[in-house]
């Protein structure tokens, strides 16, 4: 599959997890990602892998635990309110210190909500979900290539630092189709399980798979053993895209799908004068705070925070830049998604009142 | 033309822009109909489309649910009057892949005895139909499904925004193998005005250019 192809998000995603050896998907159907479960369930029984509709998300998740704990490539993926319903699991699985990728295809909420595209999910993938002092690394891809490679590239992430990996999309970025190409990706490097519950063989001391600690000192040693690895993610793996930045007085931040507009009224703007440049976060965890805190305050008047919610991602902006930039915020929700112009308009208006 | 028109093929191989550009060709001649069949994409259906096909004339039928929130495979509810009323020309487009092929098995006994043709409509860059056996084995699902015989094929490879000419020619060589294979013909190659006007005579299949319908915000 060496030439470009035409695939929706959510094919690409399942195929980029197949050939980043994933061999086991646990998940259960829920629009807008339905297509991920349909193609690894084409697909995984060709290639050496197992695909398993569960009876529940809650079932899935726990399936992901056990294969995670036996140091197997594991995946699942759903939709917001399948998502919340694994949040029990993901923690567990935290808490275990288990690699492991999760796939958020995000639609309208809260409860039901609806099947139209949003990004109101970003305080639950980056602030916990889950109970307890976890994180997951969250990947924020914004077109159907870079799904591709972050997919891949979660997979080694979670190993790397033996964690849940969450790939944030939204239902705009699993339905549409964009021309990919898959030979694009070079491994990380990879250490060995030797934590994996795979047999001793008599030849070593067993394996526990755990997250309950009955003396709170282990616990509190556990948690603070994890910060640390939480701090090296931090200080390696925050990463973002800047464009159109070096003569900008505005600045747009988005993320995913929404950057893909803003962007588009990035360069409406440019073409009327207005110097404006944008930001888009690639991880939402770590949020790529530099980006935002080494920004030049003299040049910088505003900064424009672009999202599919009532603004979540918002609190983390206005907190790398700590007050030095007033931060606007221009939001889409409930599955609605913004239009460039719509963008266009409330950048225009900040140039005009700078 | 055959009155009824079946569009039908892997999903994402364009089989909802061929049916809305096959509606508004033959709308210039006659009064058209184009019903949304799709019981798989939540999102870029042809009901999206719905305005400005009313405003060409072309009468839309749809499901209630489509493009809603309500999650539910539906058909619409006035779909019997594509069979009882038989003055206008009708193209139906079906959700893709063998899932999207089932709805039709419904209407078997309306459509076994009709004047119909079931167009296969060919995608060669989408993943799993890239050879001529990968989509011939296609074709084969979709036929069980629906329990309907294909009757032509339709090249519409493409890559998106980064289709070429080329890609469209390498595409019609697969096609040309399928309809060697299976002794279907090749109803139409298609593409925007500006590939098909790069496409070489010695390319006999018809042309059917096409104006792009479900596109992305930005």
């Amino acid at each position: 599959m060496s030439e470009k192809v035409l695939m929706k998000g959510n094919e690409a995603l399942a195929e980029a997890a197949i050939q980043a050896g994933c061999k086991h998907f646990f998940g259960y159907p829920i629009t807008p990602q339905t297509e991920v479960a349909a193609y690894m369930a084409k697909q995984m029984p060709k290639r050496d892998g197992t695909f398993l509709q569960a009876e529940s998300e809650v079932a899935a998740i726990n399936m992901v635990y056990g294969a995670a704990g036996a140091g197997a490539r594991v995946m699942t993926s759903s939709s917001s309110p399948g998502i919340s319903l694994k949040q029990e699991g993901i923690s567990y699985i935290a808490g275990a210190d288990l690699p492991c990728v999760i796939v958020n295809i995000v639609r309208g909420g809260p409860g039901l909500g609806g099947i139209q595209p949003a990004q109101s999910d970003y305080f639950q993938a980056t602030k916990g979900g889950g109970h307890g002092d976890y994180h997951l690394v969250v990947f924020a891809p914004s077109s159907v290539q870079e799904l591709v490679n972050l997919t891949k590239e979660a997979f080694d992430v979670a190993d790397i630092y033996r964690m849940p990996v969450m790939i944030m999309g939204d239902g705009m970025l699993g339905q549409m189709m964009e021309p990919v190409e898959f030979g694009a990706y070079t491994p990380r490097e990879i250490p060995e399980k030797t934590w994996a519950t795979t047999g001793t063989e008599m030849k070593r001391k067993h394996n526990v798979v755990n997250s309950l600690y009955i003396t709170a000192s282990d616990l509190e040693e556990l948690i603070l053993e994890r910060q640390k690895r939480y701090d090296v993610i931090e200080e390696k793996e925050a990463r973002f895209e800047a464009y159109k930045t070096e003569d900008a007085e505005i600045i747009v931040t988005a993320y995913g799908i929404t950057a893909r507009i803003a962007q588009t009224a990035v360069n409406k703007a440019r073409e009327q004068g207005i110097k404006v440049g944008m930001i888009r976060p690639i991880t939402l965890w770590p949020f790529p705070k530099k980006a935002f805190a080494e920004l030049d305050t003299n040049k910088v008047k505003n900064v424009l925070c672009v999202e599919m919610s009532m603004g979540q991602m918002v609190e983390d902006v206005r907190l790398s830049l700590d007050c030095k930039i007033p931060v606007d915020f221009f939001g889409r929700t409930g599955g609605v998604v913004p239009t460039p112009d719509e963008v266009l308009t409330k950048i225009k208006a900040l140039y005009e009142g700078r | 033309m055959k009155r009824i028109n079946i569009i039908t093929g892997h999903f994402g191989s364009g089989k909802t822009e061929f049916a809305i550009n096959l509606a508004q060709k033959q709308t210039m001649y006659e009064k058209s109909v184009i019903a949304d069949m799709d019981t798989v994409n939540p999102y870029f259906r042809t009901n999206d489309a719905r305005k400005s096909l009313e405003e060409k004339g072309i009468k839309v039928l749809a499901s209630d649910y489509a493009s809603s929130n309500l999650d539910i495979p539906s058909l619409p509810s006035d779909l019997y009057s594509l069979f009882d009323v038989e003055d206008r020309f009708a193209v139906l487009d079906v959700g893709g892949d063998e899932d999207g092929a089932t709805v039709l098995g419904r209407f078997y006994n309306k459509l076994k005895d009709a004047d119909y043709d079931m167009y296969m409509v060919i995608n060669a860059r989408r993943v799993l139909s890239q050879t001529a056996d990968e989509i011939i084995t296609f074709m084969r699902e979709i036929e069980v499904a629906s329990r309907l015989k294909i009757t032509k094929l339709v090249n519409n490879t493409n890559l998106s925004v980064e289709t070429t000419p080329e890609v469209l020619l390498e595409g019609q060589k697969v096609v040309e193998e399928v309809s060697l294979k299976t002794g279907l013909p090749i109803a139409y190659i298609t593409g925007t005005k500006e590939i098909l006007d790069k496409i070489p005579d010695t390319v006999k299949a018809p042309r059917l250019c096409l104006d792009l319908n479900m596109n992305l915000p930005f």
